[in-house]
């Protein structure tokens, strides 16, 4: 792939996501204008409004859209298959059970006054990924017939599981329960920005570290034993890291789907296949791109918002179907 | 070897794997001397491609003895071992769009920094490798639209990559046209002249004997012959091995014999 080409799409994605940063939060039922934020006192309602509203809310939409795309890449790397998501993989709903089971019985187990929440939906995001890969190697050759279906059974089971725990929590607690499963960024404060930004970020740099190593486990694992990668500490680590980002972001968001299926995509039609440009294009453009999905989605039929889950989706149900039909034709 | 004694590349002693109550391999033992071509025959299912991945450490819960340079396979960290070891599995490479310079430069991850990105050496090793692999234009090609023989060569050419002293090949020539079949040979008769050991693992028992210095047959997991070319094309041997006898025909120019496809004609 074009070296000139490569850099000038970075380029591109950093100004992009530079752009969507300082001027999606002036966005909303009403612009918000300069002379209100940058009001000393501060104390406007407009100015609250973007300080502590839009702008926290951004940064997590940015933040959610990054990791599902990085754990979407990596992924498809581990799997060598364009299919493999959060979303499709079951991780995504194992995350939420994890979540689930924090709201249902309070398991808050704070760390430093914050919520355990994210911990415990990444202990699901975890367990859910060893067990689709368990299976997928289970039968050999790594079919996407086989990682599909497994995804579908994780999924599914961990659903009942999620169905089941709503069924025995009250009202509220259901009603908290399935309006987050919806998948949205509905945060307030920095309060949940803050929440889910260690695990994203810390997922983050560990999956950039081992670009090289995904180049090559891409190619195959065996192949990549053979040029000298230690398989199973790298995959553990991707594994981690991986659970991390998607933990921290469906404990805040739920899960919001596609995200990780679509970016990975675009962009390596957009840098080619290589991880160590590959990797920064797909956060970049991942956070970009949900940053303004939830953008479009808390001002479409204001003052009412439609969750970004269900806009996501829109976009990327045909979209995986259309990658589908396309693989079975190879 | 400033010591005057040097080590076989690869010392397999007592190696036998099974999986539940399957015997895969039994009590395999044989060595290869550095400088050797060693081809691996036999059936379907005789352990063959195990037999590899037990020697490159993909399988570790095998029984018995893997030495590879003097040194126990465990003692190694994978990248040094990478250096000593290069590996051409079964493999397509994958569905991502690599090019081939890009698939051979992952050849060189033993030797790279994970921090700096390849040096002008490595650059260096990467267009050899093409060169002598004859692959150089193939080189900017997505490997997806290789066909299988060009790929196979893109792969040879990431395993030399490693500059490693000994390749170990898994079934390179199965599925290829006679054409690529010959290419391949000649390119690994080549390495090994100069002065590469290579271990290839082949069905095909002609191309076996055209091109290698020695030959282990193994059945049902069991090694039943480690020995000359010349003495294994014999039907007697054969039959140990594959339980069937082959018609034979002098080569031409060579002092062995080859077998012919298909049985006598009534």
């Amino acid at each position: 792939m074009n070296r000139t080409r490569q850099v000038a799409v970075l380029v591109a994605l950093l100004a992009g996501t530079g752009a969507v940063l300082l001027m999606l939060p002036l966005v909303g039922m009403k612009l918000t204008p300069l002379r209100a934020i940058l009001d000393p006192s501060g104390s406007g309602t407009e100015a609250r409004i973007f300080w502590m509203i839009r702008v926290p809310r951004v940064l997590a939409g940015w933040l959610a859209g990054a990791a599902l795309a990085a754990a979407g890449m990596a992924y498809q790397a581990l799997f060598r298959n364009s299919l493999a998501t959060p979303f499709t993989l079951g991780v995504a709903s194992g995350a939420a059970l994890g979540a689930a089971l924090s709201i249902r019985f309070g398991l808050y187990l704070s760390v430093a006054g914050f919520s355990g929440t994210p911990l415990w939906a990444f202990a699901g995001a975890s367990a859910s990924i060893l067990l689709v890969y368990g299976i997928t190697r289970a039968r050999r050759g790594m079919s996407t017939a086989t990682m599909l279906l497994a995804g579908v059974a994780v999924s599914f089971f961990f659903s009942s599981l999620n169905l089941f725990t709503q069924y025995i929590s009250d009202f509220t607690h259901t009603f908290r329960i399935i309006r987050w499963l919806m998948g949205g960024v509905q945060v307030a404060g920095f309060r949940s920005v803050l929440e889910m930004a260690p695990l994203v970020l810390a997922g983050l740099l560990i999956t950039l570290r081992l670009t090289r190593e995904l180049d090559i486990l891409a190619t195959g694992e065996e192949m990549a034993a053979g040029r000298g990668v230690d398989v199973v500490r790298t995959r553990n680590m991707l594994f981690f890291a991986s659970s991390l980002m998607v933990g921290g972001v469906v404990a805040v968001c739920g899960p919001i789907g596609f995200v990780g299926l679509m970016i990975p995509h675009i962009c390596r039609l957009l840098v080619g296949p290589g991880h160590r440009v590959l990797a920064p294009a797909s956060i970049l453009a991942g956070g970009s791109f949900l940053a303004l999905c939830d953008t479009f989605a808390r001002t479409i039929i204001a003052p009412a918002e439609i969750p970004v889950g269900v806009i996501t989706a829109l976009l990327g149900g045909p979209f995986f179907l259309a990658l589908l039909i396309r693989e079975g034709k190879h | 070897m400033e010591n005057g004694k040097s080590h076989p590349a690869l010392e397999i002693s007592d190696l036998s794997f099974s999986v539940g109550a399957r015997s895969i391999l039994s009590r395999v033992s044989f060595k290869v001397p550095k400088g050797e071509f060693l081809a691996v025959v036999g059936p379907n299912g005789a352990g063959k491609t195990t037999l590899l991945r037990c020697v490159v450490g993909v399988i570790s819960r095998y029984t018995g003895a893997v030495t590879v340079d003097g040194r126990p396979l465990a003692a190694y960290r994978r990248r040094h071992l990478a250096r000593l070891m290069s590996y051409v599995p079964q493999s397509d490479a994958g569905w991502f769009p690599f090019t081939g310079r890009e698939l051979v430069m992952m050849g060189r991850y033993p030797y790279l920094n994970p921090f700096s990105p390849p040096g002008r050496r490595d650059l260096e090793v990467v267009e050899r490798t093409l060169h002598i692999t004859g692959t150089a234009s193939l080189a900017d090609r997505d490997i997806r639209t290789l066909s299988a023989g060009e790929r196979q060569k893109i792969l040879i050419a990431g395993a030399l990559a490693q500059e490693a002293e000994t390749m170990l090949l898994d079934e390179p020539t199965t599925f290829l046209d006679p054409r690529h079949t010959d290419e391949i040979l000649s390119i690994l008769s080549g390495l090994n002249r100069s002065g590469v050991t290579v271990v290839m693992v082949t069905h095909d028992i002609n191309s076996a004997a055209a091109v290698s210095s020695r030959i282990l047959a193994l059945a049902g997991g069991e090694a039943r012959y480690n020995g000359s070319v010349e003495a294994f094309m014999d039907n007697a041997v054969l039959e140990a091995v594959y339980g069937k006898q082959f018609t034979l025909v002098p080569h031409p120019a060579r002092g062995l014999s080859m077998t012919l496809p298909g049985g006598p004609r009534p």
